[in-house]
């Protein structure tokens, strides 16, 4: 085990090379990019044995990911924001076809305003795809969640493709210490891909991707929702294992001092380093605030978040994204299962920080609400 | 040239009688054989051959969306190399939408990055699939559901994009014109582009009995027809070399050709001339 300095797209990029997936198509965009640049130089340089493909577009970053991926071998690719967005098509397909790939997303806006800073729209815009998603809080969960993501996508009982969302410029560009797993400890881990279901091989043909009528179309959607759901404890039980070999155990959900919060402030990302600090100045002042940090937000833990925050009284959801008309898609979800008064607060949108004020006046709302809904740091003269 | 008698596209699939586009892959499959897998856009053919649970495909065969079956087979082609399995042919098909319109830009990266792939066109002058709708492969004054001949109209204003051309500009080692009612021809051409090192394209032109309005007993004959008026024409460009691979002994006049479809019935005097001079000079330029 070594430890370095990097930052989070080259975290991600030193978990690929660890992972040794065959085929890696990308495209740049910003704040993804570098996470490219990176895998380009481990493949010139000799230090990754993959094969490379310089696509035209995100579109057909995606369709040769998928082509590659359905041809029975272990495959990267990552992009962020309008990128995402131009994949979308085959995004929902590779879900559908049930390929096991990797995919990390730099999150980003989505335009327009053009934007190229970070918020969690674009990952949110597909959340419905039949991805598993994971937010990831620092540089060194980049890397673990990269390679537990190939662990979870490719484990027969899933089968379901795997987005490691991380924060545009926040995470992609800021230098962390970074542990990095010895080479044979994660081919322990995560020993090479073996295609259980269905791949391209003249010795057995079959055909992927056929289209389906109304007698069966439902059905095979209902499999992904079954598998998104057995992704669950798939989830945990990899989150264990890789606790018990590397030392960093993850699960769908993380807490911190929410056992007796009266409000626990729940978000994704990032922005949850500056919450853990704002609730430490809190309980040094006797309030009783926590924070639940939801890292799987598909599959979406509904009873480890209803177990985690029975004992409080409110909840205040952090969203950096919106779903117009309706608020923001983390209270949202909570709020169509979770049976507890909350309120969101839709804020750090296109990049806009969100500072410990920022925070502390979300809890000074939560304590003295007036709506469900609402837009924190809005300037009224701009 | 012998015919192999291995049929790698099942009968039975859902194809309309006398459908060119099955014709096409049978002839393709046969020169390809069993070792390769194949891509296909959305389209009549995905559609026809690969309804759940039931599938018309002998060999490994993929489809995932209308414009990236080029992008798809550089993901398989990349996929099998990595494993050692470079003796597999890939080949990718796409309708004139899917290749020409909606596919082109997927299509031209796939080609630029050199992949060791075969792409075949095949060509029915209109998207079939969702009903006859002009493409930008349909030649002009072809009525269809979106360029439809009226008071106002004589059908498509514009001529067919010349894609063969475009797909010779990338500098591939092959490209090739071909028609299903030139089997031979054609075979032959499949035969050199699954040899050459790189990427190949071949531009099947091949008559749609509902798309373009006659009898299905007529297609191979009416394929000949577009090949012997010169309103089709078989060449390659062999690394460069441009050869003309058939030429009609005495050219028919292109309202022979025209005169049997549906789709140009409701054309003038004026209009066919106007084709004929299209062809006329299409021919000369090609020196056919």
């Amino acid at each position: 085990m070594t430890k370095k300095v990097m930052t989070s797209n080259e975290s991600v990029a030193t978990a690929v090379r660890l992972a040794k997936p065959k085929v890696i198509p990308v495209y740049p965009i910003t704040p993804q990019t570098t996470i490219s640049e990176t895998l380009a130089q481990y493949v010139a340089d000799g230090d990754l044995d993959a094969e490379y493909i310089r696509v035209e577009s995100e579109h057909s970053a995606m369709s040769a990911t998928l082509g590659a991926s359905e041809t029975g071998v272990r495959v990267f690719t990552a992009t962020s924001s309008q990128g995402l967005m131009l994949m979308h098509e085959v995004v929902y397909a590779a879900a559908g076809m049930r390929a096991p790939i990797v995919m990390a997303d730099a999150n980003r806006a989505i335009s327009a305003p053009l934007n190229i800073w970070n918020d969690h729209q674009d990952a949110i815009a597909e959340r419905d795809s039949g991805w598993i998603q994971i937010f990831v809080e620092n540089a060194q969960e980049a890397l673990d969640t990269t390679l537990m993501a190939y662990k979870i996508a490719e484990n027969k009982e899933v089968s379901l493709p795997v987005m490691v969302c991380l924060d545009g410029f926040i995470l992609t560009h800021t230098v962390e210490p970074v542990e990095i797993p010895e080479q044979e400890d994660v081919d322990e881990f995560l020993p090479p891909y073996e295609p259980v279901h269905q791949f391209l091989d003249p010795e057995r043909p079959m055909s992927l991707g056929n289209f389906a009528d109304p007698v069966f179309y439902t059905e095979l959607r209902h499999e992904i929702q079954d598998a998104m759901d057995r992704s669950k404890d798939v989830i945990t039980e990899v989150g264990k294992e890789y606790g018990e070999k590397f030392g960093r155990e993850y699960g769908l959900i993380e807490t911190y001092k929410t056992d007796d919060a009266d409000i626990i402030i729940v978000s994704m990302g990032s922005i949850c380093g500056t919450i853990k600090s704002v609730v430490d100045d809190l309980r040094d002042k006797g309030e009783k605030i926590g924070l639940l940090r939801v890292r799987s937000y598909r599959p979406f833990p509904y009873e480890e978040i209803e177990e985690a925050v029975k004992n409080a009284s409110k909840l205040a959801i952090i969203d950096k994204n919106v779903c117009f008309g309706v608020g923001g898609a983390l209270f949202n979800d909570i709020k169509a299962r979770v049976n507890k008064e909350a309120y969101d607060f839709i804020t750090g949108l296109g990049g806009r920080d969100i500072t410990p004020e920022t925070i502390l006046e979300i809890v000074e709302q939560t304590k003295n609400p007036v709506k469900d809904v609402n837009w924190i740091d809005l300037k009224e003269d701009y | 040239m012998e015919v192999p008698e291995i049929e790698l596209l099942a009968p039975g699939h859902r194809g309309c009688a006398g459908c060119g586009a099955s014709i096409g892959v049978r002839l393709a499959l046969k020169v390809l054989g069993k070792n390769t897998v194949a891509i296909s856009a959305t389209g009549c053919l995905e559609v026809m051959t690969t309804p759940f649970p039931e599938s018309a495909w002998e060999i490994p065969f993929i489809h995932v969306a209308f414009e990236n079956s080029a992008a798809v087979a550089s993901g398989v082609e990349r996929a099998l190399k990595a494993q050692g399995k470079e003796d597999v042919n890939v080949v990718a098909f796409g309708g004139d939408g899917g290749t020409v319109d909606i596919g082109l830009q997927a299509l031209s990266g796939a080609m630029e990055r050199g992949h060791n792939m075969l792409y075949i066109c095949y060509d029915n002058e209109a998207y079939m699939n969702t009903g006859i709708q002009r493409s930008g492969a349909t030649p002009y004054g072809a009525s269809t559901t979106t360029s439809p001949a009226g008071n106002q109209s004589f059908g498509k204003t514009e001529t067919k994009k010349n894609m063969p051309l475009i797909m010779a500009a990338h500098g591939i080692p092959y490209v090739a014109t071909a028609s299903i009612a030139y089997p031979e021809d054609y075979m032959k051409k499949v035969k050199k582009a699954a040899e050459v090192d790189g990427p190949a394209y071949i531009h099947l032109h091949q008559p749609c009995t509902t798309g373009w309005g006659f009898d299905p007993s007529q297609t191979i004959d009416i394929g000949r027809k577009a090949v012997e008026s010169g309103a089709w024409s078989l060449y390659e460009i062999d690394h460069g070399e441009f050869k003309v691979t058939y030429r009609p002994q005495k050219k028919i006049p292109v309202e022979d050709y025209l005169s049997t479809q549906k789709r140009f019935r409701h054309l003038k005097q004026e209009q066919i001339d106007q084709i004929q001079q299209y062809v006329d000079a299409n021919c000369e330029e090609l020196g056919i």
